[in-house]
């Protein structure tokens, strides 16, 4: 449960209490992540994600690769968990990770 | 070398292998320390390529594994009540206490709900005022960031309804015990490349010197844990020990210093009990005392529990490297992954279960007199 898992920064919002959010495309699926503790990031970058935080910029590379990885030892499971208040949990998305 | 077949990069995995043919010349036990490596090691049978000479043993570096009995009990104590929501990572679901897990106790009606970020606590906190909401905060260092901000959002934002559970373990204080067990047998280490690309990896060198091992901090990729055991044996072979970093395209050597200023001001270093391994000291956080409003253990004062594990698991020496799954006579017999009897067994990157889970339990034991007879 320690693996964090790269996804491509979509655009950067701030919640109603001034917290720096995102939303971030995980191989097609969609969720919020913090980005409080990567003040550098910008929509585009690929962030290395955990439990829902972005700990650190990784390139491009890097993200695809880890992705697949991930997805091929079954290790994606926690992408399926619905965030809180969104209707469905996953919104389909367009582009790859 | 049929896994070999699976790999992206073959040709370099080939490569790879043949150095550390060419460079091994002594017999030579490494740990892998965390969880998702043990799960690669296992799924590309990397420890089948290596040479004979070369022995991977499985750290403690699975949190859900760890977290003590004790700890399993308090948590399921406070979802009994009936004005928690009691919230978690999924993989705590299944991890069994004394009595029962928290998936029994969710169909005998408890409100236990999986969260994929302690952050979802926060709103359903805000959305059920008249409840008490727990949040079971595990993990290693990767995770403590994203705790300790829901705590600190928690305590910002007033919601008053909102605790946390926590069982934090920290990697370093366990190593270090290994190293220090009269019984140990690990030569040298690769270092866990998501919990240093929070805490970075100041904090091992320290530990490299003093027990004179080589640490590698290493990613995930088949490649990854072939470069990182190469880098290590080859310090073995050169006599020194010294902190590598194998994960270079993510790991800096300082880490992630915003996340760890929270970390720090939220938590702060405990001794902790761990799961077929007992209590290391300041091997874990706990909050502050500025944060005990959100502290669950002092709002519902669960009293100590008694618990009892199985006699016949040595998770315990497993999660050391002094022993490997096939030496407990329950592995895939009476202990599966559907009823695990120990920590190992618990979780998918416990080494017990990824053994499992890549048909281990029914091949023989690995017939390894000469590594064997020198572990007792
Ligand atoms: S197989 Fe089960 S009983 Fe045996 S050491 Fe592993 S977890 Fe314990």
């Amino acid at each position: 449960m320690c693996l964090a898992i790269p996804g491509k920064l979509i655009d950067i919002t701030e919640d109603p209490n001034g917290v720096r959010m995102g939303r971030a495309n995980f191989g097609g699926i969609v969720k919020q992540v913090c980005l409080e503790y990567t003040p550098e990031v910008n929509p585009g970058d690929y962030v290395l994600v955990h439990v829902g935080f972005a700990l650190n910029k990784v390139d491009e590379e890097e993200a695809e690769r880890t992705y697949k990885l991930l997805q091929e030892m079954d290790q994606l499971q926690e992408l399926d968990v619905p965030s809180v208040e969104e209707p469905f949990g996953v919104t389909p998305g367009s582009t790859s990770p | 070398m049929k896994y070999l077949d699976e790999y992206r990069s073959e040709a370099l995995a080939r490569k790879l292998v043949a150095e550390l043919h060419r460079v091994v010349t002594k017999p030579w036990v490494l740990m892998e320390v965390c969880g998702g490596q043990t799960h690669t090691i296992v799924k590309y049978g990397i420890d089948h390529l290596l040479p004979p000479q070369v022995e991977l043993v499985h750290g403690p570096g699975c949190p859900v594994c760890v977290t003590s009995l004790e700890m399993i009990d308090k948590a399921h104590a406070i979802a009994r009540r009936p004005d928690v929501i009691f919230c978690s990572f999924g993989d705590m679901l299944r991890v069994p206490g004394s009595e029962v897990d928290l998936l029994v106790l969710k169909s005998r009606g408890a409100d236990v709900r999986v969260v994929y970020s302690p952050i979802d606590c926060l709103k359903i906190a805000r959305a059920n005022p008249d409840k008490k909401v727990v949040f079971f905060a595990i993990g290693f260092e990767t995770t403590a960031p994203g705790n300790a901000m829901a705590v600190w959002q928690a305590r910002q934002q007033g919601i008053k309804n909102f605790s946390v559970l926590v069982s934090h373990v920290l990697v370093p204080p366990s190593i270090t015990s290994i190293l220090q067990s009269p019984l140990n047998r690990v030569q040298g280490f690769l270092g866990p490349g998501h919990v240093c690309t929070v805490m970075g990896y100041r904090e091992y060198e320290p530990i490299a010197e003093r027990y004179r091992v080589p640490i590698v901090i290493t990613g995930f990729e088949p490649l990854d844990i072939l470069q990182g055991t190469l880098m290590a044996v080859r310090q073995l072979e050169a006599g020194t020990a010294t902190v590598e970093n194998q994960y270079r395209r993510v790991v800096q050597r300082e880490g992630n210093r915003v996340a760890q200023r929270l970390v720090n001001q939220v938590f702060e270093v405990c001794d902790r009990k761990w799961r077929g391994v007992g209590s290391i000291p300041k091997s874990g956080y706990k909050l502050r005392y500025e944060f005990r409003d959100h502290d669950a253990e002092r709002i519902f004062e669960v009293r100590e529990i008694d618990t009892k594990e199985p006699a016949i698991c040595i998770s315990g020496m497993v999660l050391k490297g002094i022993k490997k799954p096939h030496d407990c006579p329950a592995f895939g017999k009476q202990c599966t992954p559907e009823h695990p009897l120990g920590a190992t067994m618990v979780s998918a990157e416990g080494a017990c279960a990824a053994y499992y889970a890549y048909g281990r339990h029914l091949q023989p034991h690995p017939d390894e007199p000469a590594r064997r007879t020198d572990a007792a």
